[in-house]
């Protein structure tokens, strides 16, 4: 991915810009610049001072901060278009983004490091103490939290279910059909529709125990006590199937721009070899489309890595945490005990260890690729 | 995505049996699976429509199986005869609704504003930023995708009250913007890429100044990419819960909170469930029959090279 980016028709930044800047325009940007940091810092030492009783003069919230950080955001870049003309001009188009994803990452990241070392429980009235490692150690402990990790391995896993479905509908759509558009749509519908509503939708009331159409279905299959969701195993394959339900057109579509964009000649010359169709499916097409599998298949595990809403609004995590997601039992330990500290701590780990997993993925991913091709 | 016929498939068809077969299977699947995708929107529709026997009894067809009603709707004030009376209801729900659309239509403007400028940037300019370069920045805007909101969620919720911001629209609108940024980059880095960069070297011999070249010669080429990552980073932020539900209490809920938040209760009114089921899907599902094209383009920007 990050290959890409390197523009070989890009102009080079050192060139001679040609409107040439007084010495006295870079004063001015420069002092401006000097004058927005200083008065950025001045809002947060005051705000630092009042906030720690140290003097009496200043605001309730920290929402000066923020405005001081946008002013000091608009202060940078008039200053850079001041002191270095078109490359300020150049560097204005990065800026915004810049600043907003440092301000909105960086420092609530830095921030959730520092309260994953404290004990903080918003129930409590002791408030928020330091307790360096101990929320670590009651981790590694905490069978539930384990549980969950293994869930995310299984539903990572059904990733490829979810792959050999996806490349089917794919094969479907490209294949010679009429009403391609309509099929095309009403495959795509899943994706559009929002989570928390298809849980009640199929969640809680097609797979309702009594009375809905999929348990009635199940029933007249000939299982007896079509209970979705009361035990661990079944559970966990009906969580799978909802976030399938959802998920499947996000990598049928990019599969199906992959088919669409092979090129015709190969799979001539293939039929001219008298290849039959199951042959150049796995000689032609599948390797092919190895490249746009691999994309689809990371960024299917990426969203399937954010799990969760699907399973608090349908199981909660029931029956007895099994279902659990990481997601879904933090945003638990949160919303039902207050755990701030220990929740951010889970939730801490759960990044590492989801960085970890994408680097190598993405590393084997692109050797794996390299190698086929 | 053209719409392309592939002839190679009836070619290799040996006799008319095998070729009858294999149309019979390719219809048979496909109409299988717009079943299962159609079912549980049909299904949600109709039961909005039903009372409470009906529901109990499982009936699918209306006017065969059951007389419909408009039981649901008038729960939520939205009936033929409900809809002139007043309603606590459909006034909770339409500022639900309300605080839906300004968050996502907000947080979707502002990352396409700051997403297509720097994916502008990123493909038109080297940059150095002490030792960043190019490639390090677009990796650090891309790898955004991969923080699960979990990892935010618990910082945010203390950042966001010491700073005010807790239970605000404008609170959400930051994080959904953050949480779609990488994906408009994405899709514009794509976008500006296919324009050779050419045209803004004619404008700029012309007197144009790097703004304006963007604004006059770039903008209106890459309008469709920038369409269709607005319409997908739509559909992410119209259907966000998790964030919603941390961050939100009284003032700034939006519909899947409030979808999410009769679901907990025990005894579930089926038909008005399925009304604002319905309610809270027909938007996105407009959207996606009316501006598929974008949506596919969206989602297959540099899938495909």
């Amino acid at each position: 991915m990050a290959n890409q980016t390197l523009p070989t028709n890009a102009w080079p930044a050192d060139a001679a810009p040609y409107d040439l800047i007084s010495p006295s325009r870079k004063r001015l940007g420069w002092a401006l610049m000097a004058a927005a940091t200083f008065g950025l810092l001045a809002v947060i030492a005051l705000e630092i001072l009042y906030k720690t009783d140290a003097d009496t003069v200043g605001f309730d919230t920290w929402r000066p901060v923020v405005y001081a950080y946008v002013l000091w955001g608009v202060a940078l870049g008039i200053g850079q278009v001041l002191t270095r003309g078109e490359d300020g001009q150049r560097a204005l188009f990065l800026l915004p983004a810049l600043l907003f994803t440092i301000a909105m990452v960086i420092f609530p990241t830095l921030f959730g490091f520092y309260i994953a070392l404290t004990d903080w429980n918003l129930s409590s009235f002791s408030g928020r103490k330091f307790n360096g490692l101990a929320n670590f150690w009651q981790m590694l402990g905490d069978p539930y939290y384990r549980n969950a990790l293994l869930n995310m391995v299984l539903y990572v896993l059904a990733v490829s279910v979810e792959y050999v479905i996806a490349f089917g509908l794919a094969l479907l759509l490209n294949a010679q059909i009429r009403a391609r558009k309509f099929f095309r749509v009403v495959f795509l519908m899943p994706l559009m529709l929002s989570p928390v509503a298809v849980s009640w939708m199929i969640g809680k009331s097609l797979m309702e125990y009594r009375f809905g159409p999929a348990a009635t279905l199940a029933r007249y299959l000939g299982w007896e006590n079509p209970a979705f969701f009361s035990d661990p195993i079944t559970a966990r394959i009906s969580i799978m199937v909802l976030d399938a339900w959802t998920f499947i057109p996000f990598m049928m579509i990019m599969l199906l721009a992959g088919l669409q964009a092979m090129s015709r000649e190969v799979l001539e010359a293939a039929r001219v070899d008298g290849a039959n169709a199951w042959q150049t499916f796995w000689q032609v097409t599948f390797p092919l489309m190895l490249p746009v599998s691999v994309t689809a298949v990371i960024l299917r595990i990426i969203f399937k890595l954010k799990l969760a809403d699907i399973i608090i609004t349908v199981t909660s995590g029931g029956p007895g945490g099994a279902t659990d997601s990481v997601s879904s039992f933090i945003y638990r330990e949160y919303r039902d005990r207050s755990n701030v500290g220990y929740g951010t701590m889970l939730a801490m780990v759960y990044l590492i260890i989801i960085v970890v997993f994408v680097t190598w993925l993405l590393k084997f991913a692109s050797r794996f690729v390299r190698n086929v091709n | 995505m053209s719409v392309q016929t592939t002839e190679y498939v009836a070619s290799e068809i040996r006799s008319p049996a095998s070729f009858v077969a294999s149309r019979v299977f390719i219809y048979g699947a496909l109409v299988f699976w717009a079943f299962i995708c159609l079912f549980p929107i049909y299904w949600t529709i109709t039961t909005s429509f039903k009372t409470a026997v009906d529901v109990t009894q499982g009936h699918l067809i209306p006017f065969v199986d059951f007389q419909p009603d408009w039981k649901g709707w008038r729960s939520l004030g939205l009936s033929p005869d409900s809809i002139f009376q007043t309603s606590t209801v459909r006034e909770e729900f339409l500022k639900r609704f309300m605080n839906s659309v300004i968050t996502s239509v907000g947080a979707s403007s502002l990352a396409i504003i700051i997403g297509s400028l720097a994916a502008y940037g990123l493909t038109r300019y080297r940059y150095h930023f002490a030792w960043f370069k190019n490639e390090d920045i677009s990796f650090f805007f891309l790898s955004q995708l991969i923080l699960p909101p979990v990892v935010l969620a618990l910082p945010f919720l203390v950042l966001y009250r010491e700073v005010g911001l807790l239970d605000t629209r404008v609170g959400l609108i930051l994080l959904y913007t953050l949480m779609v940024l990488p994906i408009v980059i994405w899709i514009m880095r794509d976008q500006f890429n296919s324009i050779p960069v050419e045209l803004e070297e004619a404008a700029l011999v012309d007197g144009l100044s790097i703004w304006g070249a963007f604004f006059r010669i770039v903008m209106p080429i890459a309008l469709p990419g920038m369409v269709a990552a607005f319409i997908l980073a739509m559909v992410l932020c119209w259907n966000e819960y998790f964030f919603a539900a941390l961050l939100t209490s009284t003032d700034a809920k939006t519909i899947p909170v409030m979808v999410a938040s009769q679901t907990g209760s025990q005894g579930i009114n089926w038909w008005s469930m399925a009304a604002l089921a319905t309610a809270a899907i027909a938007p996105l599902a407009v959207i996606g029959i009316a501006l598929e094209r974008y949506l596919i383009m969206g989602m297959t920007a540099g899938a495909v090279k």
